[in-house]
């Protein structure tokens, strides 16, 4: 039928097409996170060539080499700190951070920390599946109790990082969390992310049925995200202690947290003012 | 759509009518857009793709209302739509429910 002339998504002129089809799985929630970003880039008008994509290793990871953008493919747990780096050396960039669970809250834990405690100018977007997918499906920092993973036979028994709360309590300026599923929520969270200065972070539950499903045995990824969709509570503004994820359970999504505080780059600026006379004049110092 | 009646604008209001397109063999079978089209535009045929998927085929585009659901959804970018024509809303679709 579609045989006389080449047909090309809408989407292909963000997507580095000679590495289409990517590797993930089906029924995996990753691509269409990453549409959900593409859309929220579109949305906004963006200038591409002043958007960069940082991810680290993983599933998720690979994001980086999909979009058409200027994108790094960093070690694990790291895009946050190559992404600050990249913020200060070149303050005009739209920075977002796309990378999972175990990248961004294990190994990654401190730079999440520190970068919101900071306010660095980014968007963080976090791709939760409950599990480090890539290396085989060990327990991660999100898995819920009780949850069996390849390093957690008899059950998962330490208790799960609140991704919202951790974000909040660091310090983050805009704090949402949206299934998969929920695309144009997501996609908007997106936006409103990438407008705020400072610090946002975009939770994405998604499925992993590679890894998380077939030990918990919770079908496809089409039942898998069926549930979490189903299983959704939208409650904007919720507390974030609230928002724990139990096991197969309510998972409140929404946005938690839009709140004001100078960036890292507006504090560095008035500061540099108020402390610029006691610079001692070098022809190396050039700051005006 | 299920109305107690007619609403007063049936014949004015024009539905955008859609066109479907599916990459086959980018395809993984995931159901995603089979399951979320509000429509029910597409079902999920006994074909394989050449990487051994069962793929969506369009079932009935007339329904196709170019929402974009399937094309946000679809992890693979395999599929979307494009606007064909506005329509006239059907009458024949109207499900008119019961009176008691
Ligand atoms: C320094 C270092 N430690 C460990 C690894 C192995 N490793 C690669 S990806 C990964 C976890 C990935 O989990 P997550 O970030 O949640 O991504 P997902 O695959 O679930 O999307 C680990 C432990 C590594 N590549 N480098
Ligand atoms: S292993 Fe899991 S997270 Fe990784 S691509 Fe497959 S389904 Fe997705
Ligand atoms: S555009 Fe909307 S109505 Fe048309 S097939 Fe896709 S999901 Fe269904
Ligand atoms: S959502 Fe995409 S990959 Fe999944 S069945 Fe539909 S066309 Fe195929
Ligand atoms: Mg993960």
């Amino acid at each position: 039928m579609a045989k006389k002339k080449k047909e090309i998504h809408p989407m292909e002129s963000l997507l580095r097409m000679d590495r289409i089809p990517h590797i993930w799985c089906p029924g995996c929630g990753i691509g269409t996170a990453v549409t959900a970003f593409t859309s929220a880039l579109e949305k906004l008008k963006a200038d591409l060539n002043k958007v960069c994509v940082i991810s680290g290793i993983g599933c998720t990871g690979r994001v980086a080499g999909y979009v058409k953008l200027d994108s790094f493919h960093t070690t694990h747990g790291r895009p946050i700190a190559f992404a600050t780096g990249i913020k200060l050396g070149d303050p005009e960039l739209k920075v977002v951070v796309f990378s999972g669970d175990g990248d961004i809250i294990a190994i990654g834990g401190n730079h999440f920390m520190h970068a919101a405690r900071r306010n660095i100018d980014m968007t963080v977007i976090c791709v939760n599946n409950f599990i480090y997918a890539m290396t085989g499906g060990q327990v991660a920092p999100t898995t819920p109790l009780t949850a069996y993973t390849t390093t957690s036979p008899y059950g998962n028994v330490e208790v799960p990082s609140n991704i919202p709360q951790l974000a909040e309590a660091c310090g983050a300026v805009y704090v949402a969390r949206w299934t998969a599923l929920h695309i144009r929520r997501l996609t908007n969270a997106i936006v409103e992310a990438m407008q705020k200065p400072g610090f946002s972070v975009v939770e994405v539950i998604s499925s992993c049925p590679q890894y998380y499903s077939r030990i918990n045995k919770l079908g496809d990824g089409l039942d898998m995200m069926k549930f979490y969709h189903d299983n959704s509570v939208i409650r904007h503004n919720e507390p974030t202690e609230n928002l724990d994820i139990d096991y197969q359970k309510q998972i409140i999504v929404g946005k938690f947290i839009d709140r004001e505080r100078p960036t890292y780059m507006d504090s560095y600026k008035k500061w540099l003012e108020e402390v610029k006379h006691q610079i001692p004049k070098s022809p190396k110092i050039q700051n005006t | 759509m299920k109305y107690w009646r007619a609403p007063y604008d049936i014949n004015e209001v024009k539905i955008a009518h859609g066109q479907v397109h599916i990459i086959k063999d980018r395809c993984k079978g995931c159901e995603f857009c089979i399951e979320y089209c509000p429509t029910d535009v597409l079902e999920l045929s006994d074909e394989f793709n050449a990487k051994g998927y069962h793929i969506p085929y369009i079932k009935n585009e007339e329904n196709c209302t170019n929402c974009g659901l399937c094309e946000m959804l679809c992890p693979e970018f395999a599929i979307w739509s494009t606007l064909k024509k506005g329509r006239k809303a059907k009458v024949a679709g109207l499900v008119l429910g019961k009176q008691e």
